[in-house]
């Protein structure tokens, strides 16, 4: 009983403790962001076109780096989307259990690929490519950096789509065989729609990969803090941004609040995403057999 | 037990904090940001050979750094640029008389392809170039191509100069590819047929090409004695007439050993 007490005291303190260093954490952004305000509105901030922070006088405006990150996430989910997820499907569904006991330890490599050799490789070796193959006037662009973060956002959703299939009961792919429907019409009537809410929050988790990850596009986006017009336009998404300049930014001057700012802005996108995710989660979860 | 840890803790901590006060001396340096690399790189050195030296820096940039100087809340001031004829004013009002001292000199050249055709390019063509004016090499002299201009992260000093020097304190284009280091651009242009990027001269690679300004070649001869425009000397500023430890330190700065350092870290060194 002593024990008990004592191991769940433990526990608790170890919960505790993380959720208290995220929440300092936040405090900390939330402290170091908010002063810019006293410099800019917050409209100004958010929907400024120019991004010139060390100038005199300087212009914070971060309007192209949240299109920018903006468009690298639904560039890269329009490619990363239909692959993870018909890869989940067919891992799951139509593979052979051979076939699949080698594709899928090979899908989730990629996640173990450090978003820096993604990166170098996007840069040597995708960037040169676009060059020859289309003639844009620079690789280092929107499409490469989607590409490079779909890499990232594959197996994400790859997993936890193939989870969501996997979990679909048996009773019901049985019953709808039974009935009398062939195995596509099973998998498209019967086992997608069940299994759509965790599909939806394998996306949404692979998505809030992808507008969060910086090595990536800080290497290839191409960094050019303007309105992207075309898909080989460069662009500077919010994370390069901070991360380039972040470590020469004099400490806490306004260039170091505006920096801060764009990360709070970053932190409540995740967050939306994260709570979208867990909203569809619970809405459409798929309990038991006769709820479909 | 417990006792017996609580015990060597306290002497533990105890054994710290003493060898905090036994340092001997303490040298605070502040400013520029493009200085800071070299006092960094020369401060730990120095520390290793004179442990008894804690040397604390900070970089908030040349102005800081020299008000700082003023208000003499610091030892030695890095700054990019000389003093202010009014900044001097200032400190001599509260009594310092401010000594400069060149550790090394900054030199910036415009890059491109080895494949590109383009030798020598003009000051004011390399502005127009970066103020988006300028959008095809067949405007100053080469194929029917777009220029892809890529430049520095807005808080680092090469990006200084080059608004300095080249910009003459203009804005560089939105359109313009942003690389976070020098190591960065030398990468993209070697990569890109149609780029131009520029690099501080220590970084030069020969997978890209080095272009002259006006006619002058980037080089360490032309950096010294100041025919290169894109170039800058880089200072400390103390007080007063250095002595004691902050004496020590300079003179290590301006040393041998200081300048092979200097030199490592892509700045040109005095000699």
């Amino acid at each position: 009983m002593k024990t008990d007490i004592s191991v769940r005291i433990v526990f608790f303190t170890v919960a505790l403790a993380s959720i208290a260093i995220l929440f300092m954490i936040m405090v900390f952004l939330f402290m170091e962001g908010l002063p810019i305000f006293k410099r800019v509105t917050l409209f100004e901030f958010m929907f400024g076109k120019y991004w010139y922070p060390t100038s005199s006088p300087p212009d914070f405006g971060i309007f192209p780096l949240i299109l920018a990150s903006i468009a690298v996430t639904l560039v890269s989910a329009m490619i990363s989307v239909p692959l993870g997820v018909m890869t989940a499907i067919y891992l799951a569904e139509l593979a052979h259990k051979r076939v699949a006991e080698i594709i899928k330890p090979i899908v989730e490599l990629l996640a173990a690929l450090p978003s820096v050799v993604i990166g170098f490789f996007g840069m040597v070796v995708v960037a040169p490519f676009l060059q020859n193959a289309f003639g844009v006037s620079t690789g280092l662009n929107l499409f490469n950096a989607a590409l490079m973060l779909s890499f990232m956002s594959v197996p994400t959703i790859c997993s936890l789509s193939e989870d969501a299939i996997y979990s679909v009961p048996t009773a019901l792919k049985e019953g709808s065989l039974a009935l009398g429907a062939t195995h596509w019409e099973t998998l498209l009537r019967v086992i997608l729609p069940a299994s759509i809410s965790g599909i939806s929050m394998a996306i949404i988790l692979g998505m809030s990969r992808a507008i969060g990850e910086t090595m990536v596009v800080l290497m290839v986006a191409g960094g050019a803090a303007m309105i992207p017009t075309s898909l080989m336009d460069p662009v500077r998404p919010m994370p390069a941004s901070i991360a380039a300049e972040m470590a020469e930014a004099s400490f806490r001057g306004d260039h170091y609040h505006a920096l801060f700012a764009t990360g709070i802005v970053l932190f409540l996108f995740t967050l939306m995403f994260n709570i979208v995710a867990d909203q569809i989660a619970h809405k459409y979860r798929q309990t038991g057999e006769a709820s479909l | 037990m417990r006792k017996l840890e609580w015990m060597a803790g306290f002497v533990s901590m105890a054994m710290i904090f003493s060898a905090g006060l036994a340092v001997a001396g303490n040298i605070s340096i502040n400013g520029s940001t493009t200085v800071l690399p070299i006092a960094q790189k020369v401060a730990e050195a120095y520390m290793k050979e004179h442990p008894d030296v804690a040397i604390s820096i900070s970089g908030g940039g040349s102005g800081n750094g020299i008000k700082a100087l003023i208000d003499k809340t610091t030892d030695i001031a890095n700054s990019s640029r000389t003093i202010k004829p009014e900044e001097a004013q200032q400190a001599k009002a509260k009594g310092a008389n401010p000594v400069e001292l060149i550790v090394a000199y900054d030199c910036i050249v415009p890059i491109v392809h080895p494949d590109n055709p383009l030798k020598d390019i003009t000051l004011d063509q390399l502005k127009a170039l970066y103020k988006g004016e300028i959008k095809n090499w067949k405007e100053i002299g080469g194929a029917n191509k777009p220029i892809v201009i890529i430049s520095r992260d807005t808080s680092s000093g090469t990006y200084e100069v080059w608004e300095e020097k080249v910009m003459k304190k203009e804005r560089v284009f939105p359109g313009a590819l942003l690389q976070a280091s020098n190591g960065a651009i030398v990468q993209a242009v070697s990569k890109n047929p149609n780029a131009i990027g520029y690099i501080g001269l220590g970084y030069a690679e020969k997978t890209v090409k080095l272009i002259s300004v006006n006619g002058i070649v980037g080089s360490k001869e032309t950096t010294l004695n100041k025919t290169f425009p894109i170039s800058r000397p880089l200072y400390m500023y103390t007080p007063a007439l250095p002595a004691g430890d902050v004496k020590s330190f300079m003179d290590y700065v301006i040393s041998d050993k200081g300048q092979k350092l200097i030199e490592a870290e892509g700045f040109i060194p005095l000699k």
